[in-house]
């Protein structure tokens, strides 16, 4: 009786998902009158500004996972090893953006860093991608520091550091040679959550007036029919694609350590 | 001057002092082992030779160079740690390599040496595995490895043998001992385990409360403790309350004890005279003057060696005797007569 109850519950959540997402593949297939068809996929991939906007979004993306791996990996290893007292705090900084809305942080950096300031980085295209960089990797920071700090429950930080400093070596050796590479698939994983969360944001690419995915989006879904589903599930694509490539990397990773 | 000079070390913790005043002179190529009950600051004093703590007050000097100031990347030391320690994600040649890659050796030269040390461990074969490929007993040889193979100054050991089984343990004790015989490093190797420090040493450092209460042999420490808390933690004591009679003699439950040193006590004043179990003989022996009488309490056959627990003069004792198979032991509540010697008993006063 339980296991049924389970089961169509089960069920009722498939539904829940599965539904809308059935219907909006479906109505994209529909832009010829009559038959299924992939026109509409078509004429997103004939439209140079999809290209555009895509390519745009991936390098900020790439550049996000940089930023966010340096400056992620040494904080959450520093904090272990040296500060273990400052975790709670920590912890509690990194997930602030998770309650802090895009908006209110992408109003601040205008204000602060508009032409009139200081520091006018919005004046120039490569000074407000920086900003955008910097936003992006203030909105990853809950999953990356969270994903890197798992990582590195896995290694004794500690013991490893040491072994490591009397063989000679200095802390960026140490970082590179081996924290990193032990944390890495923690590091993978945190970087493809990042390339998802990127590639759909709108907010701070739209306020900051940059030619993104997510505006790209927005904009298609407000004067066309059928390729805004379309491009919906392209960009649905992009996110399941980077879950499966998360759990990818880190069955891989089980394996190698299996195989022994 | 030593190769390895330790002058008033202290470290303290806060408000808690956990190393005082710790002097030691370690000969160039001398195998040390810092030998105490869990908390007496072995470790802290290894980590602060290592460069790991920083010492309150005190200097360390190696090969005459004073290194209180280095970073441990700095102090040419090579350690091991009672966790393994090996890098993960490395192979165990690239392990073994990466103090010689970090310190710059060409390429040719690093393999070379790689070989040599794998082949020094034992394990020509395994360069390469991974480290979770490999048992605890061959991942610690992998660790003695890594550290002797930039040659460094001085091999710290903390605990490297007590995460693995007994008969490893062994085996690998007197294995690390012939390696660094061959290399003539010198090296200090921390335990809480007496018979291995006794077993492999050249000199012993009993420490006790943060202080090294004595510094000696083997032998020495074993035969001549100078401390009742080295008596005590070193083997097996039994320790009886006798009265002095003159400046050699003793008196024990109405015997006299000849000692062979003299006493400075006061005659009548009361003292504590010690003897390992295998000083006691079982029954009447030449050399062995002084006869008391005693109950067995419990026998345990140990194979080569027969522990009789007894009650003589009041105090519970301890009497080793070797196994003659034409000699049965005695049994518990039995009676029987037990010889000592002054020769082979020391005093306690501390
Ligand atoms: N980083 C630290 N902060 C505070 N107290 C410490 C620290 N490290 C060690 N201590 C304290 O110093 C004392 C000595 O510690 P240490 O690790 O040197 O002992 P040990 O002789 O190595 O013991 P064991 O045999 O258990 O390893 C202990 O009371 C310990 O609690
Ligand atoms: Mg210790």
């Amino acid at each position: 009786m339980t296991r049924l109850f389970a089961w169509l519950a089960l069920l009722a959540g498939c539904i829940y998902f599965a539904l809308p997402l059935i219907g909006m593949t479906e109505f994209s297939l529909k832009m010829r009158r009559g038959v299924y068809s992939l026109d509409a996929y078509r004429k997103v991939f004939e439209d140079p500004s999809f290209w555009a906007t895509f390519g745009y979004s991936l390098t900020l993306a790439a550049a996000t996972i940089v930023v966010g791996v340096l400056l992620v990996v040494p904080t959450a290893y520093w904090v272990r090893l040296k500060l273990p007292q400052a975790r709670p705090y920590i912890e509690f900084v990194t997930l602030l953006p998770l309650v802090i809305p895009a908006i209110v942080v992408v109003f601040g950096y205008i204000r602060l860093y508009n032409t009139s300031s200081i520091l006018p980085l919005t004046g120039s295209a490569i000074g407000t991608d920086f900003l955008l960089t910097m936003g992006y990797t203030t909105l990853a920071l809950p999953y990356m520091y969270r994903s890197v700090d798992t990582g590195l429950r896995t290694i004794d930080v500690a013991t490893l550091t040491e072994a490591a400093q009397s063989l000679g070596a200095g802390w960026v050796t140490i970082l590179a040679k081996i924290i990193l590479p032990n944390v890495m698939v923690a590091v993978l994983s945190g970087a493809f959550l990042t390339l998802a969360i990127v590639m759909g944001e709108f907010t701070m690419a739209a306020l900051l007036n940059r030619p993104a995915f997510g505006p790209y989006m927005q904009l298609l879904g407000a004067n066309r029919a059928y390729e805004p589903p379309a491009l919906a599930v392209i960009a649905f694509a992009i996110t399941w694609g980077c879950m499966g490539l998360i759990q990818l990397v880190t069955r891989l990773a089980k394996h190698e350590r299996a195989k022994a | 001057m030593s190769f390895l000079n330790i002058s008033h070390l202290e470290k303290s913790f806060g408000s808690l002092r956990v190393v005082k005043d710790f002097n030691l002179d370690v000969e160039q190529g001398e195998f040390i082992s810092l030998l105490g009950p869990s908390g007496c600051g072995k470790t802290t004093v290894l980590r602060m030779v290592a460069g790991f703590e920083t010492p309150t007050t005190g200097r360390i000097l190696i090969d005459g160079q004073d290194v209180t100031g280095f970073k441990p990347n700095a102090r040419k030391i090579g350690m091991m740690f009672q966790a393994y320690a090996l890098f993960p994600n490395l192979t165990v040649a690239d392990n073994v390599a990466f103090g010689l890659k970090v310190n710059g050796v060409p390429r040719a030269e690093r393999e070379a040496r790689v070989t040599e040390m794998l082949k020094l461990i034992g394990l020509p074969e395994l360069g390469q595995r991974f480290p979770f490929q490999l048992s605890g007993g061959q991942q610690q040889r992998v660790a003695l490895a890594r550290a002797l193979a930039p040659s460094p100054r001085v091999l710290l050991l903390d605990e490297p043998l007590s995460a693995l089984d007994a008969k490893v343990r062994v085996s690998l004790r007197n294995e690390i001992r012939e390696i660094q015989r061959d290399l003539g490093i010198t090296t200090i190797f921390v335990t809480h385990d007496q018979e291995e420090a006794m077993s492999i040493s050249d000199r012993i450092v009993v420490m006790n409360a943060g202080i090294a209460d004595q510094v000696g042999s083997p032998f020495q420490i074993y035969n001549r403790p100078t401390t009742r808390f080295v008596a005590n933690f070193v083997g097996t004591l039994n320790s009886f309350e006798v009265t002095v009679v003159n400046s050699t003699t003793l008196e024990m439950d109405g015997q006299m004890v000849t000692m062979a040193e003299p006493v400075t006590a006061e005659p009548g004043s009361r003292i504590t005279m010690a003897m390992r179990p295998e000083a006691l003989r079982l029954g009447r022996a030449d050399g062995f003057e002084t006869v008391l009488p005693a109950v067995v309490e419990e026998v345990h056959f140990l194979g080569s060696v027969i522990r009789v627990s007894a009650r003589m003069a009041g105090t519970a004792i301890a009497l080793d005797t070797f196994n003659r198979p034409d000699m049965p032991p005695p049994s518990p509540g039995q009676t029987i007569e037990i010889g000592l010697s002054g020769k082979h008993a020391f005093l306690l006063d501390r």
